[in-house]
Parts: C-alpha cells; sequence; structure tokens
C-alpha cells in the first residue's frame, strides 16, 4: 500500500470536519431557532406550540408542521418597538464604526510608519487589553464613569466642571464603550493593508508634484480602501448585535434590538418572537457579510 | 557653468558613509552613468538628487541654486523608479497624467500631453489598463513616459531595465538612448551592469565605497582604467604582478614572476611606482600555434608567453581560452570567431603561444 493511500482518508475526513462542525453548531441551532420563530407562545414547557414529537407519527407530525406560520415576523413589523431598535442599531453600529474608523486610522497609519522594530510593540499595545476580560474591563468603565468616578473627580479637581456631571447611562458613555472595545478590530486590518503598501508609491507621489498631503489623499488613502472596508465591517456587523455594553452603559429610552431579543426572551419569556427577531437580525447582516467576504477576497487577490 | 554641480556631497546613515564628499558635474543634454557594484553609494547619490535624501554636507546646484535641501515635490527633477511604483489603482493614461496635474496644467493640455507621451513609449490603446494587466516591459514604459511627461530638466534613472529580460533590455537600451537624443534631456541612469553603462552612456561615473573612483568616456574606462579596481571591475582582465626593471624612451620591461620579463608602453601619466600590475585585456591577447615572427620592422615589441590551452569556451560571437604558463598561471585570450570554419580554433591540451603588444598592456599602480 503506498504512503499516499494511507494518508488519503484521514485527509478527507479532515476536510468534512469544519462543514461538520458548522451542521453541527451552526446550521442545526439555527434550525431550531427558525422553528421556533414559526411557532406560537404557548404557557407550557417548552413555552411554544406546535412541538414536533417524532414518536407520535407522520399524521401528527404534517398537522403540526401546518401549524407554523410567519405571524412573528408579521408583527415584528407591525410593532413600532422592534422596528425602532432595528433603526436604533443600524445607527449606533454606523455611528461606531465611523468613529473607530476617525480613530483607528490615524493609529494604524502610525504604526505602519514606526521603524520595524516598533511595529511589534505597537501591536502588541494594541492586543493586550484583551488579556483582561471584556466584562471587567465594561466594569471598569462604569466605575470610571460613576457619579463620583474617576472621571468627574479628576474634572471637578481641575475645576473644568463645578458639578459631577452624568456619564453614566447615556449614549455617549455606550459610545465610549463600544469604540474602546472595538479599536483593535478597526486598527489591525487598516495596519494589515498599510504596513503592506510600497514605500516607493509614495516616493513616487513626491517625485511627480504631489506634496505629502496630496500623495495621502491620492495614493495612501485610495490604496488603504480594502482595509477600510474590512475593518468598518467587521465593526459595524457585531456592533449590530451588541448587547452588553448598551445594556451597562446606555440609557434606557430606545434599545438596541440585542437588548430587546433579550428582553422577550427572558422577561416576556416569548421565544416565538425573540426568535423571529433573531432571524430577522441575521438577515439584516447579510448583505454586510456577503460585502466582507468580497472585500477579503479581493485583498487576497490583489496580495498575490 | 554644468546644468548639474554636486560639490562635496556626503552622506551617513548610521556609522555607514554612503556617499563621501563626492564632487561631480553634468552637462545639460548629457547621458551620464553612474556605475558601481551594489552598496557603493550610487542609489543614495540618485535619492539625493531626487530629494528622498537630504545630504549631510555639501551642495547639489542644479542650473546654479542649491537645491540639496528642496522637498522632492518642489524639484524640476524627476525619477524612473527601479520597481517602476507605478499606482495599482491608476490607469496608464492616469498615472502618466498624475504629475501633470500636480503642476496645474490645463485639462486639455494634459489630455494632449498624455497622448503624446503615450505614443512617445508606444503604448497606443492600452491607456485604460491598470498597471496590473500590462507586462513587465509595458509596465517599464509606462514609468518612462509618466517620468517624462513633466519634462524634468534631469531625468533620474534607477537600475530601470533590471526587471526586463536580456532581448527586451537592449532593444530598450537602444530605445532610451534614441529618446534621450530626440528630446535633448539630461538622462542620469544608475546601474550595476558595466554593459548597459558602456552601451548607453557618454560619460561613466564608476563608483566604489562612496567615492568616484573614475569619471570617463566608455572607451576610456575599459583602455585606460584608472586603478586596478576598475580594471579588473569593467569587463575581464589578465594581470601580471612585477617590477619596473628597465626604463628607456616610452618604453618599460616590468619583469613579473608569473609571466617573465614584459615590455610595456608607458603613457601619460608615467608610472612613479616600482612595484606594478601589468594588464591586458583578453581580446588584446592573441593566440598561435608557433611565435609569430619576430618583431624585425614591427614598430613595437611584442610579448610571448608560452603555455597550454586548458580551457575552452565557445560563446558564439567569441571564443574564450584559458591558457595555462610554465609558471601556472593562466592568461585568458578571447578570439573572435571570423570565419564559420573553425580552421582557426584551438584545443585544449593544445601547446601555444599567447602573444600582445606592447602599446595594449596597461600599468597600473598596485
Amino acid at each position: 500500500m503506498s504512503a499516499r493511500r494511507i494518508f488519503a482518508r484521514p485527509a478527507r475526513l479532515a476536510a468534512i470536519a469544519p462543514y461538520l462542525w458548522m451542521v453541527l453548531f451552526f446550521l442545526v441551532p439555527f434550525g431550531f431557532v427558525l422553528k421556533i420563530s414559526l411557532s406560537q407562545t404557548a404557557i407550557a414547557q417548552p413555552p411554544y406550540t406546535p412541538v414536533f414529537d417524532f414518536a407520535e407519527g407522520r399524521a401528527a407530525l404534517a398537522a403540526a408542521f401546518a401549524q407554523l406560520s410567519f405571524d412573528n415576523f408579521r408583527l415584528l413589523l407591525q410593532d413600532n418597538l422592534y422596528i425602532l431598535s432595528y433603526l436604533r442599531s443600524l445607527v449606533v453600529a454606523a455611528t461606531s464604526t465611523l468613529i473607530l474608523l476617525l480613530i483607528g486610522y490615524p493609529i494604524a497609519y502610525g504604526m505602519a510608519r514606526l521603524p520595524q522594530r516598533w511595529q511589534g510593540v505597537a501591536m502588541m499595545l494594541v492586543i493586550v487589553p484583551f488579556w483582561t476580560s471584556f466584562l471587567i474591563r465594561i466594569y471598569a468603565w462604569i466605575n470610571i464613569l460613576q457619579h463620583d468616578g474617576l472621571l468627574n473627580q479628576v474634572l471637578l479637581t481641575l475645576h473644568i466642571v463645578s458639578a459631577p456631571v452624568v456619564w453614566l447611562s447615556t449614549d455617549s458613555a455606550m459610545y465610549l464603550g463600544i469604540v474602546y472595545s472595538y479599536l483593535p478590530f478597526m486598527i489591525l486590518p487598516l495596519y494589515a493593508t498599510l504596513s503592506k503598501m510600497d514605500a516607493s508609491l509614495l516616493e513616487a507621489a513626491g517625485d511627480l508634484g504631489a506634496s505629502p498631503r496630496q500623495a495621502f489623499w491620492l495614493v495612501t488613502f485610495p490604496l488603504s480602501l480594502p482595509g477600510v472596508g474590512a475593518g468598518a465591517l467587521l465593526c459595524f456587523i457585531p456592533i449590530v448585535g451588541e448587547f452588553v455594553i448598551p445594556d451597562l452603559l446606555a440609557g434606557s429610552n430606545t434599545l438596541m434590538i440585542g437588548q430587546t431579543l433579550w428582553l422577550e426572551f427572558f422577561t416576556n419569556k416569548d421565544w416565538p418572537v425573540a426568535s423571529a427577531a433573531a432571524v430577522a437580525l441575521l438577515l439584516l447582516l447579510v448583505p454586510p457579510l456577503v460585502l466582507y467576504d468580497r472585500l477579503q477576497r479581493r485583498q487576497l487577490e490583489a496580495g498575490r | 557653468m554644468p546644468l548639474l554641480r554636486i560639490e562635496g556631497v556626503a552622506k551617513s546613515f548610521g556609522n555607514f558613509r554612503a556617499v563621501d564628499k563626492l564632487s561631480l558635474d553634468i552637462r545639460a543634454g548629457e547621458f551620464f552613468a553612474l556605475l558601481g557594484p551594489s552598496g557603493c553609494g550610487k542609489t543614495t547619490l540618485l535619492r539625493m538628487l531626487a530629494g528622498f535624501e537630504t545630504p549631510d554636507e555639501g551642495r547639489i546646484l542644479l542650473g546654479g541654486n542649491d537645491i540639496a535641501q528642496v522637498l522632492p515635490h518642489e524639484r524640476p527633477v524627476n525619477m524612473m523608479f527601479q520597481n517602476y511604483a507605478l499606482f495599482p489603482h491608476l490607469s496608464v493614461r492616469d498615472n502618466i497624467a498624475f504629475g501633470l496635474k500636480r503642476a496645474g496644467m490645463a485639462r486639455k493640455d494634459i489630455a494632449t500631453r498624455v497622448a503624446e507621451m503615450v505614443a512617445l513609449v508606444k503604448l497606443e490603446g492600452l491607456e485604460k489598463r491598470k498597471p496590473d494587466q500590462l507586462s513587465g516591459g509595458q509596465r517599464q514604459r509606462v514609468a518612462l513616459a509618466r517620468s517624462l511627461a513633466r519634462r524634468p530638466q534631469v531625468l533620474l534613472l534607477d537600475e530601470p531595465l533590471a526587471a526586463l529580460d536580456k532581448k527586451l533590455r537592449e532593444s530598450t537600451q537602444g530605445e532610451l538612448m534614441e529618446l534621450q537624443r530626440r528630446l535633448g534631456m539630461t538622462f542620469i541612469i544608475v546601474t550595476h551592469d558595466q554593459e548597459e553603462a558602456m552601451t548607453m552612456a557618454g560619460r561613466i561615473g564608476v563608483m566604489d565605497a562612496g567615492r568616484l573612483v573614475q569619471v570617463a568616456t566608455p572607451r576610456n574606462l575599459y583602455e585606460a582604467p584608472a586603478s586596478r579596481w576598475i580594471a579588473e571591475f569593467v569587463g575581464d582582465i589578465n594581470l601580471f604582478n612585477g617590477q619596473v626593471t628597465a626604463r628607456d624612451r616610452g618604453r618599460l620591461t616590468v619583469s613579473t614572476t608569473e609571466a617573465g620579463a614584459l615590455a610595456v608602453s608607458e603613457l601619460w601619466p608615467p608610472v612613479t611606482k616600482e612595484v606594478v600590475s601589468v594588464a591586458i585585456r583578453p581580446e588584446k591577447v592573441k593566440l598561435s600555434r608557433r611565435a609569430p615572427a619576430t618583431d624585425a620592422g614591427a614598430s613595437q615589441a611584442i610579448n610571448r608567453l608560452e603555455g597550454v590551452v586548458i580551457d575552452v569556451n565557445y560563446l558564439g560571437g567569441i571564443t574564450s581560452y584559458r591558457v595555462k604558463l610554465e609558471s601556472g598561471a593562466v592568461v585568458r585570450s578571447s578570439m573572435a570567431n571570423t570565419a564559420r570554419l573553425d580552421v582557426d580554433a584551438y584545443l585544449a591540451g593544445q601547446r601555444v603561444v599567447a602573444w600582445f603588444t606592447a602599446d595594449d598592456c596597461l600599468v597600473l599602480e598596485q
């Protein structure tokens, strides 16, 4: 038996493994959620009907299947609560992404222009906060932002304000938390594109009469657009579904869809509506995900 | 006043002295080559002319104005980059127009100039292509057109042909020379390829360790190198170390351990040292089966070295031989294959006489 034969089978199995993983831990659970989203609420255990019971035979199963409906999705479209939540999620994600871009781009640009040996150090500094639990870092912000927190103490001592400012439970605090948490996801793809850029292109631009500012806008920036796109989508997509940060730092007047979902599920115990909201969120995120995939592919091709 | 005057220019990177108090004049309309091994400082010098590096000392006068501290985008000088540095997101047309737009030229004039440049480098029909849709040769042309579009006073070319294959390189050399003559522009080219420098340039400056060691026409550089290092760097050469033992009306006798006493003509400047090297280019060493007739009637002495052919390399146009002398030294000879049938060829193992005239020898101080 040749060596190739021996390895052929395990290799094929290894290739199947990721698909198996996706089916088992993504597609099957999604199937459950989808099914629940088409069911009706019930005061029962589990709290929805119909329940598929494979032991009761084909006829009962068909009857249960007939009970499924799109009512919950209709509700999502009719009730302002959900539409406003989705809108707020999109607005918060878009605004945060813009702020992240404005802060992240200069940082990534500065990192890419550091001497080679300092770039690794800068990269570490960007990644190090990840070593602390995300929740602990958000709680630390609560501590800093609260009524008698560090920020107000500093502002009072420096006589910048005369009375403590309310920071916590405001949109500002939420944006601060989001921008702080997602900054590395913006910086890293930007840094990856900017550090790969050929320095001689900037020299050529200068040689041809472009001032450093013009060279940036005419050469560096357009060439970094794939990185901008990747970074923006890498932040935008998860921020849309963000739950923890708005829940801990923002006020409670308007909710993001993640919070609404949580309320429906745990407080109202309305699993079907919560599931429908989750499925709708997923559908909402498909276009940006496809866009992200395209950008990634284009960048890979450009990198060859 | 020359167009470009480089005066005592020096540049160090840390402890490394890349360019060491170098002075050079370049005339308007000249095709000048900076030739040297890698790390000799030629690229650093070129980058100082372009403005990408600032000299630590010295002045760079362009038309009388010191431009040593002027930023690249404010210099009437353009550069063609070794890797071409074409903007990947711009079309051929926009690459060529880039410098013209920065100069604030009117839209209509830009279109005219771009069309003119595209025609000049024969890229018609490719204006809308992006650099990654072009072949290496086409990219080289775009880079050339882009750097010429602003009609710079001096065009700097950094190893412009290094990325092309041999055939394309040779035809491009001819085109570059033709272009330079037609435009009457001053070209300064940096290259490590001596053949390229000799083919294209009117004058060549040879650099070594940050200094200019010789500035000469290609012919003088080859036939009268200023030092042993240059003689060995530019082309092939046979070298015999020895001592001057006699001196008689422009004729020196140098006794060498490897090739015995050699008669050498003394040219200007006179040889002042006793310990010298006698150098002879391989193509000036002829081979024959028997010693040529004595120099009765000949105006100059002929040196004859007896030996055995140890190596024959047929290269098409020429055949190069290596002949081992009795002393063990090896003499290289290359002979043009002027006849199709190899009546004149020698075989390895054959006894021959390698001979050359006193005038063909160079005396180099060690």
